[in-house]
């Protein structure tokens, strides 16, 4: 169906050079978007996506890009023609202007001047065709990710665009919201006939929703055929095993080995042989001023050499655990108790120890790892945590050097960590908490939001840690890194 | 966590039936008579007139009220004691000072406490034509303070990850700090120009003359409450002149 008013999207030999870079980040770019079409822009991180849909979206700078070629909407170039656009980008905290829902949605339309007459109708109409449950007095506050963003495209629906762009709209959001936001998107061209432009890594829950799908790939666009398909993120990957004296899944009868010969004798009734390295014996938390516990009482043991999952539904208090397990909070019920070798001075409650005597025991990663950067270089950035703990500085560079190497950040050694891009940064706040070699990693979502080669470099890095010996634990909503990586999955 | 905190719309209490404009001006009525004296019965009555308010603004459990009124309290406090002790104002004028303090920062308690900031901000615009882009600006600022509160206690963790802790030394814990500060204006700054991206992609401050859907109107009741608040002036003056103690702050000669 092609709705009235949809708009035509013209590329032609569109090319991008961001001031004060060398390269171009998009060359030669074509591509026609008829009205009612929907495309989906894939490619990797870095390629030029998001430089295609500022492009697009009329948010260039002039001053901060230079722009060459054909760039239409209905003729007009973008930000002429802005009134025609809907935005939906990927967080939704700083796309809500509002307190209530109808309220945010008939933003817009006062901003264009509507008598109010007009717009409450306008607003219902938006909200019912995004699929909205709520009243119209909901406070947006209170909402999930996912149906934020379903508010936020009510809130560009309502204004009529002929053209809506969607860049990773599901990129902060677990995969019960990103299924809110889908749906939201497919109601809404549904009722509208909407052209839509959607720009994401993750190509193949789009692709039900799409007409067509292209590909930025080194600046340039390549169209695929109908019927693509990404290849699956795991597919010919090959990851180091688990150590040979960790067997959780099939434990060894005991004492006894396949010839008849005894064995070896297992240390723990599971078949472990190593004993935990951390275990959280009915750990729960309740924050201060409220009744109902952030993390009901869990029991979990973290064994060395082996990959532990968290997952459960939101809410379920799965990056409070991974709070307790890092000694970041005290629990307020039960216990997170170290092994004895890992004890300082006697100390195994992990919450008691000093900083410097964490980083060298429990390396953290946090969802977000712009929270954990500290300096201004990636060097620096990585010597920090061995420095703190005591380690001479001649030691700290050569690990720091050694982990730039590895995870092919070298050439960016001396770049501030805030510039690099998502997939850079994540591999970097990975790194900074291996740097202190830990006994235990503690992962919150570390695959969040990455794209398919990302994902497969961090897979293969923790399988390398867990290879090591390393207690790997990750909280995850990614199904993919269950099946591929752990051992054990803990579900909330 | 900062549930608490959160910024959802104000609840629904008597006085939120009054229009914004109308509480700011009654509140400046009552202020311009509390600065002009000195004694210590004018801020009595007026103090006395607001407190009778407290229920009409929801704020009947001491708990709450003290929750958002001790800062205020203890400020209040702090300058009767010093007063008294430092300056030749005696008992009574110290205690003048408090109430007068009290009086003047209690009217801004029950707006806060009544009304809702998308209420103020249309009001605002609506009957004083205060710029779209200042008030709707600020609602939207204001929508970001507790993911900033979040945010803190996110970074503050975060450093503990990386070895880094203040531990007992004063000097590295305002140092810490400051880098926790660092890092969350860093972040503030960016948020904000999403923020600003977003709302321009909505058409904001595009040179058209806005609407406002939720409309505000200025009712009788309004007009009965200012002139309630000159009612109140009224009174307190006059009971001041009638027990002796009216001062006047600015008197020629």
């Amino acid at each position: 169906m092609v709705g009235p008013g949809s708009a035509r999207l013209v590329a032609r030999g569109l090319a991008v050079r961001h001031a004060s870079r060398l390269a171009w980040a998009l060359t030669g770019v074509d591509l026609v978007v008829e009205p009612g079409e929907r495309v989906l822009v894939t490619g990797a991180s870095g390629a030029g996506k998001s430089t295609l849909f500022a492009a697009v979206a009329g948010l260039l700078d002039p001053e901060a890009a230079e722009v060459f070629g054909e760039l239409t909407v209905d003729g007009e170039p973008p930000r002429a023609a802005r009134d025609r656009l809907g935005l939906l980008m990927q967080d939704p905290d700083s796309q809500l202007v509002m307190t209530r829902a109808g309220d945010d949605v008939a933003f817009g339309l006062e901003n264009a001047g509507l008598p109010p007459a007009e717009i409450w109708p306008r607003v219902d109409a938006a909200l019912a065709d995004v699929g909205w449950r709520y009243s119209r007095e909901r406070a947006t506050q209170a909402l999930s990710g996912g149906e934020k963003q379903r508010l936020v495209l009510a809130g560009a629906l309502a204004r009529r665009p002929g053209l809506l762009l969607l860049d990773e709209p599901t990129a902060q959001l677990d995969p019960a919201g990103s299924d809110v936001v889908r749906d939201a998107v497919s109601r809404a061209v549904a009722a509208r006939g909407t052209t839509l432009l959607v720009v994401d890594h993750d190509a193949a829950p789009w692709l039900p929703l799409v007409d067509r799908v292209v590909e930025v790939r080194d600046g340039g666009l390549a169209e695929h055929p109908p019927g693509w398909r990404p290849l699956p993120r795991a597919a010919g990957l090959v990851l180091p095993p688990a150590p040979a004296w960790t067997s959780p899944v099939h434990p060894p009868p005991s004492g006894i080995t396949d010839a008849g010969e005894p064995g070896p004798p297992p240390v723990d009734p599971a078949g472990r042989r190593r004993d935990p390295a951390l275990v959280a014996a009915g750990a729960g938390f309740t924050y201060r001023g409220t009744t109902t516990p952030a993390l009901a009482p869990t029991d979990l043991a973290l064994h060395p050499g082996q990959v532990t999952a968290v997952t459960g539904p939101n809410g379920t208090g799965k990056s409070t655990l991974a709070l307790l397990l890092a000694g970041l909070r005290a629990p307020t019920t039960g216990s997170v108790l170290a092994s004895a070798d890992l004890a300082v001075r006697g100390e195994r409650r992990p919450h008691r120890w000093r900083a410097g005597a964490v980083v060298t025991r429990i390396g953290t990663v946090f969802q977000q790892p712009e929270h954990q950067f500290l300096t201004g270089r990636l060097r620096d950035e990585l010597e920090l945590g061995p420095l703190r703990s005591g380690t001479g500085s001649a030691t700290a560079r050569a690990r720091a050097e050694e982990l730039l190497e590895r995870l092919g950040l070298a050439p960016f050694a001396d770049a501030n960590p805030y510039t690099l891009s998502g997939g850079q940064q994540r591999r970097l706040s990975v790194a900074t908490a291996l740097a202190t070699a830990p006994r235990v990693l503690v992962l919150d979502e570390p695959t969040f939001g990455q794209d398919a080669a990302t994902w497969r470099e961090l897979v293969t890095l923790l399988a390398e840690q867990r290879a090591a010996g390393c207690a790997v634990c990750t909280v995850t909503h990614d199904r993919d890194l269950v099946d591929v990586l752990a051992d054990e999955e803990v579900a909330l | 966590m900062t549930a608490s905190l959160a910024l959802g719309p104000a609840p629904d209490v008597p006085l939120s039936r009054i229009n914004p404009c109308a509480q700011i001006l009654a509140s400046v009525v009552v202020s311009l008579v509390l600065l002009a004296t000195l004694d210590v019965v004018t801020p009595a009555v007026v103090v006395a007139a607001e407190l009778c308010l407290l229920p009409a603004a929801g704020l009947t459990s001491l708990r709450t009220l003290l929750l958002r009124t001790w800062p205020l309290l203890l400020g209040a406090a702090t300058l009767a004691v010093v007063n008294l002790v430092l300056g030749d104002a005696g008992v009574l004028g110290a205690l003048g000072i408090a109430l007068r303090v009290v009086g003047l920062a209690l009217p801004g308690v029950l707006l806060v406490a009544s009304t809702d900031p998308v209420r103020l901000a249309d009001a605002l615009t609506v009957h004083w034509r205060f710029p779209p882009r200042v008030a709707v600006g600020s609602l939207a600022a204001l929508r970001l303070v507790p993911l900033l509160v979040a945010e803190f206690e996110t970074v503050q963790l975060a450093r503990r990850t990386r070895g880094v802790e203040a531990g007992h030394n004063p000097l590295a814990r305002v140092r810490l700090l400051a880098g926790v500060a660092f890092t969350l204006l860093v972040g503030a700054v960016r948020r904000a120009g999403r923020l600003a991206t977003a709302m321009d992609a909505r058409g904001f401050d595009s040179g058209i003359a806005r609407t406002n859907a939720r409309g505000s109107v200025l009712r009788a009741r309004d007009h009965v409450f200012v002139a309630a608040a000159v009612v109140v002036a009224a009174a307190a003056v006059t009971t001041s002149v009638l027990a002796g103690t009216w001062a006047p702050l600015f008197v020629g000669g």
